[in-house]
């Protein structure tokens, strides 16, 4: 837990991740001299590098949002933000970053005790005791192109028109060939008695209405 | 045979069935449907940056709290921040030639920003009691302990802070004093920095500060009878200059850095001969001088070795001065730029030397941009040694054009940043003698166009291949054409900017296709502070569409507050001419399109001011009698927030005392008054009027039918705990509720009402057809949630026995009135939902037969598309069967955010204020517009495009299909012919 006293509003904890893959979003909060508290914390992007798809990962497009938009602020280079002459109580902060997605956090910023750190991420309500934020996902704005495949002719709407087309033509006749010339005849005979079967009569829903 | 049909049929269903209901888009067609447009907002304050050789740019800052760096050459954006939105920025200058220094939220935050890249360097907090005016000053030259100090006066107190690492060397803290710091400043290359000002009771002080350590060396005070106005400007380095407090008409100019303060009071009549009206001092930098304006005349003073007062010059009022620039060794020039027929005259003179010029250009000006209001200079070096200059200037309509050797190199229509209100128009039918449509490619081009594509979606394309597919789909004439088209996705969007300019956007490519300045909202014509509020179409013609042109009317008031007279200009869609303007003598707080048009088909619109009274337009005859016959149908609602009370109003009587027969008054019929001490309204949404809803009954999977409550007349209101209306962490659970209302706005009756306990707002929130979303933050899970009400009309829930429905008894076709007392259920639920939301919107179709989408405006500047079905009252954690066919949605505690469905794919549509939707002809598609400091347009299916075929759908592939299938017939009736001739020959 961080700890600081009032006359000294510095970071005294930080855990920064060595493992670089990894999004850490680190906090300490300390007091002010004025009526206000200090958020600290830091955001870490993993390097752009290591992205497939050109999405803009820059550190400098990050904005961090306390409340619901009442104070904005950017990030560092090294990924610390701070929002100062906060109140005490219990705040929200966001991350707006294009190509991720943040869980916002839960922040309380306690009057009676300063420097006491409780924040949580409030989609999973993982408390971060160790100011370690994992990262919850990447975000992809686009579907991706199936490369081209037999099955994708075979399903589109002309696959299954070809498709369809074959098996009448050369099922078809081979299901007619194994019937019985008796049981073909007594087919035909009623086939001719009845006239034509209508498309009508054989969907489902005009089927039960008969 | 029928089992094949019902297989295939069975086959296709399920092949449809799968595909996935969100919007989704490949990263290549970007750009196919929609277009990002990026602004900046209203400059405020210019930089250049062009000492180095390579990229020169200009770094601004703007009124809508953007600070950007433009690329100097064409005017594009290298880079661009949007600060939160009470963080406007106060100073920017530029440090140690790579650090953009900004201070901002009243002198409190200062932030150093990299120049080339446009990361932040560092922030710094600086801390002060009590509200002062904010002053940043970057000396060039001042070394604090080998560090480049940055001074800066905020909040009561004047730091010095390290413009490398944004450390606070030290402060001195004013806030204790009487004094007001004005003015700091720092004389070149001295070891001191003074800072000056003056409290309410004329008294002067000074105050020279050791720049190392913050130490005060000297403190000078001295008063000066009758005292002066609070703004002082310098004129040079132990002088400065001021308006007296008392009257107005005289100038003091006060010296301090000698051992005394000396005062010396000159009349401005003694200058410049008689003057009615006030002096205004102009805050231009001008070493040794200083410009005024007087009675439409700005007078430029210079201030002579004795202290003495004379003028240089006069020039007519339209008119700006810019800083001095220091253009070589000793040598200090400034622009001003005077308005003249059509023209805007650019002058840069010498600083002391008034009669000579150092350029002079006159450059033509559109006159939509109206009149220029800031001027920032920079120089350049030509090839031939002389002096060069270039000229970044603020218009009227918040345009920035950048001037150079009397032409304009570019400008931006930065007034975009700022809409106010959006609408729509078509754009003109089609016309037989002007076919636009002129043979577009030959059979040759498009069959090579779509083996192109073909090779595309194969895979087979090569790079070249890939880029030439790109760009024929990019550059496809049809979309941009100014002409209606059948599917209705060509259209334009008339939106109003807080500057007072209409323009219209063409939908294709959000090209401007006219501008206008309306006359009646200019700063500079007949009213004070002109506001622009709505604009609504006025004429949409039917009968004479071919020749008669739609019109819109943009409802304005003059001035500020709400029971200022309003204004009315009415503008031609197609040509963006004014066809009338109105100065109202009555104020505008409401406005009623009513569903009546007459007989040249301009729709009646009922103006309500202040007083409810109601004001009919068009004012002729016509209309009147048009209305009498609805008269009794008329009602309207009123907000009043500050008090919590709604009320409902209806037309009553020609207006009594006033003589004009288009005024009626008003009754109040019904009144809800929220208690005071519990509830505070803090959001009223009611449908969008012309929403079209396709069916009322509401087929569920067990073949019972529930019948939608859809009525125009419904309002959901939200109020929560006064002491919680502030913002998140300002309120405890225990503390904060959250009640919403639906409320019928013709009878006043209350028909639901529900209390979230331990949340708060704000709340965002939309209606449509028997539904209301909403989104607020729920302090005990601490998330934000979303919720929804759907409400349906019980009394007709008996329709459903087939036995009435034949004998009769049903009551379909009784008449549906707004007085009479439906049994309503409501159903409602509720779910997480990750984001803040700035806005939310739901697309509209042409029929309502489509199913609808929420569209969620984020806090990152994002908008999500969310299908209705994740909202549905009725999901449960297990549905059954039948409602799984029927297509209801496992429950689950939160709503899901596919990356996938984000509208604006990549993009941020920066500063998000607003979200309209339009639908279109083709019942699948509606059009999204977004706007904030950016806009974003595009086109969205939320079924899919299920009636009509896709862009990328491959003819080739079609077509191959159908010769595959020829051949086929041929080759098989070849074999059959054979295998017959073989059977007669057995």
């Amino acid at each position: 837990m961080a700890s600081s006293s009032r006359s000294n509003p510095v970071i005294l904890v930080l855990f920064i991740l060595s493992c670089c893959g990894l999004i850490s979003l680190s906090l300490a909060i300390s007091s002010g001299s004025g009526d206000g508290y200090t958020i600290n914390g830091r955001v870490k992007i993993p390097s752009i590098g290591a992205k497939g798809f050109g999405l803009p990962g820059k550190i400098s497009n990050v904005k961090v949002i306390l409340n619901g938009g009442h104070k904005v602020t950017f990030l560092r280079p090294d990924g610390f933000f701070s929002f100062h002459n906060v109140s005490a109580g219990t705040h929200l902060i966001e991350v707006a970053a294009i190509g991720y997605f943040f869980s916002p956090v839960r922040v309380d910023v306690s009057a009676r005790n300063p420097g006491k750190v409780q924040a949580a991420l409030t989609e999973n309500r993982r408390g971060l005791n160790e100011f370690v934020l994992e990262p919850l996902r990447e975000e992809q704005y686009y579907e991706i192109r199936e490369p081209f495949s037999i099955m994708s002719i075979v399903k589109s709407p002309m696959g299954l028109m070809v498709g369809f087309m074959l098996i009448v033509v050369f099922l078809m006749p081979k299901l007619v060939e194994n019937m019985d010339p008796e049981e073909m005849r007594r087919a035909q005979e009623e086939m001719r008695n009845q006239g034509v079967p209508s498309l009508a009569n054989l969907l489902p829903g005009a089927a039960r209405s008969n | 045979m029928g089992m094949a049909i019902k297989d295939f049929l069975l086959l296709l269903v399920l092949f449809f069935s799968f595909t996935n209901p969100s919007f989704s888009l490949y990263e290549d067609q970007v750009g196919l449907t929609d277009w990002h447009q990026q602004y900046i907002g209203k400059v405020k304050q210019a930089v250049f940056h062009t000492q180095k050789t390579g990229r020169k740019r200009v770094v601004v800052s703007t009124e809508e709290n953007v600070i950007a760096s433009l690329d100097l050459r064409r005017g594009e954006i290298f880079w661009r921040h949007v600060f939160g939105s009470d963080d406007a920025i106060d100073g920017i200058d530029i440090a140690l030639g790579k650090y953009v220094i900004t201070l901002s939220s009243e002198g409190s935050v200062l932030r150093a920003w990299n120049l080339p890249d446009g990361q932040m360097v560092w922030e710094s907090f600086l801390q002060g009691t009590k509200p002062s005016k904010s002053l940043l000053s970057v000396p060039t030259n001042l070394k604090v302990d080998k560090d480049n100090a940055i001074f800066v006066h905020g909040k009561g107190s004047l730091h010095a802070v390290s413009s490398i690492d944004g450390v606070i060397l030290w402060k001195k803290d004013f806030a204790a004093k009487s004094v007001e710091v004005q003015q700091i400043i720092h004389p070149l290359g001295s070891d001191v920095i003074y800072a000056v000002g003056s409290d309410s009771s004329s008294q002067f002080g000074a105050y020279q500060i050791n720049v190392k350590n913050g130490e005060l060396l000297k403190h000078n005070a001295a008063s000066f009878p009758g005292g002066f106005s609070r703004e002082l400007l310098l004129i040079s380095g132990d002088m400065l200059v001021a308006l007296d407090a008392a009257t107005g008409s005289s100038l003091v100019t006060i010296n301090f850095q000698d051992e005394e303060i000396s005062f010396q009071q000159t009349d401005i009549s003694n200058l410049v001969g008689d003057f009615s009206g006030t002096a205004v001092l102009l805050p231009s930098k001008l070493p040794g001088m200083f410009s005024m304006k007087v009675d439409a005349l700005v007078i430029f003073i210079r201030v002579t070795d004795e202290g003495n007062l004379e003028v240089v010059g006069k020039i007519s009022d339209p008119a700006v001065v810019s800083d001095a620039l220091l253009i070589s060794e000793g040598q200090q020039a400034f622009a001003l730029l005077e308005h003249g027929d059509g023209k805007i005259h650019l002058k840069v003179k010498p600083v002391n030397d008034w009669s000579s010029d150092l350029l002079k250009e006159s450059i033509v000006m559109d006159r939509q941009r109206g009149i220029v209001h800031r001027i920032f200079i920079n120089n350049y070096i030509r090839t031939d040694r002389s002096h060069g200059f270039r000229a970044l200037i603020v218009m009227e309509d918040h345009s920035l054009l950048l001037l150079q050797q009397g032409e304009i190199v570019w400008s931006r229509e930065d007034g975009l940043a700022s809409i106010v209100d959006a609408t729509t128009s078509e754009l003109p039918v089609e016309k037989v003698g002007v076919s636009v449509a002129k043979v577009e490619e030959n059979l040759f081009e498009w069959l090579k166009g779509h083996m192109l594509k073909l090779k595309g979606t194969l895979m087979l394309a090569s790079p070249e291949d890939v880029a030439a597919i790109q760009g024929m789909r990019l550059k496809s004439s049809q979309k941009s054409k100014m002409t209606r088209d059948h599917n209705g996705f060509r259209k334009l969007l008339i939106v109003l900017t807080r500057a007072g300019k209409v323009f219209a956007l063409h939908t294709g490519d959000g090209r401007v296709v006219w501008s206008l300045l309306l006359p009646l909202l200019r700063n500079s014509g007949p009213c004070e502070n002109p506001t622009g509020l709505n604009t609504y179409q006025w004429r949409v013609p039917h009968h004479h569409a071919m020749d008669e042109n739609p019109s819109f009317v943009i409802v304005g008031r003059c001035g500020q507050s709400s029971n200022a007279p309003g204004t009315l200009s009415f503008v031609d869609s197609y040509t963006g001419k004014e066809i009338k303007s109105l100065g109202l003598t009555h104020s505008v707080v409401q406005v009623i399109p009513l569903q009546i048009t007459d007989s040249t088909d301009q729709r009646l619109h009922l103006v309500i001011d202040a007083d409810q009274h109601a004001y009919l337009y068009p004012r002729t005859s016509d209309a009147i009698s048009l209305l009498q016959r609805e008269f009794s149908n008329i009602y309207w609602y009123s907000v009043d927030t500050d008090n919590g009370i709604i009320k409902g109003h209806a037309l009553k009587s020609k207006c009594i005392q006033k003589d004009d027969e288009y005024c009626f008054s008003s009754r109040d019929i019904w009144s809800i008054v929220f208690p005071a001490d519990s509830e505070k309204i803090i959001a009223a949404v009611r449908r969008k009027l012309n929403e079209v809803v396709h069916t009322q009954a509401k087929v569920t999977a067990d073949q019972d039918v529930m019948y939608k409550h859809i009525s125009k007349n419904l309002l959901f209101v939200a109020t929560v705990a006064p002491k919680a209306s502030g913002e998140i962490g300002t309120a405890t659970p225990e503390e904060s509720w959250l009640a919403v209302y639906l409320i019928d706005t013709i009878t006043g009756r209350i028909l639901h009402r529900m209390t979230h306990h331990g949340s708060q707002g704000p709340v965002r929130a939309v209606f449509s057809e028997n539904w209301v979303v909403y989104h607020y933050f729920n302090l005990r899970a601490h998330r934000y949630e979303m919720s929804v009400i759907e409400i349906y009309d019980q009394s007709r829930a008996d329709n459903k026995d087939v036995l009435k429905l034949v004998l009769g008894k049903h009551n379909l076709t009784s008449p549906i009135s707004s007085y009479s007392r439906p049994e309503v259920v409501t159903k409602s639920q509720y779910y997480f939902f990750t984001h803040s939301v700035k806005a939310i919107a739901v697309t509209s179709t042409a029929k309502g037969i489509t199913s609808k989408q929420l569209l969620i405006g984020t806090i990152g500047d994002q908008v999500l598309a969310l299908d209705k079905r994740y909202l549905d009252p009725r999901r449960t954690v297990n549905p059954s069967p039948a409602e799984r066919e029927e297509g209801i949605i496992p429950l689950t505690d939160s709503l899901p955010i596919i990356p996938q469905s984000y509208v604006t794919h990549a993009l941020r549509v920066e500063g998000l204020r607003g979200i309209v939707t339009i639908p279109s002809k083709l019942e699948s598609t509606a059009l999204v517009f977004v706007y904030g400091v950016d806009l974003f347009y595009t086109q969205i299916a939320p079924s899919k495009t299920y009636d009509s075929l896709t862009d990328d759908f491959s003819y080739a592939l079609l077509l191959i299909t159908i010769v595959a299938l020829i051949v086929a017939i041929f080759v098989t009736w070849v074999l059959s012919e054979k295998k017959e001739l073989q059977d007669k020959w057995r």
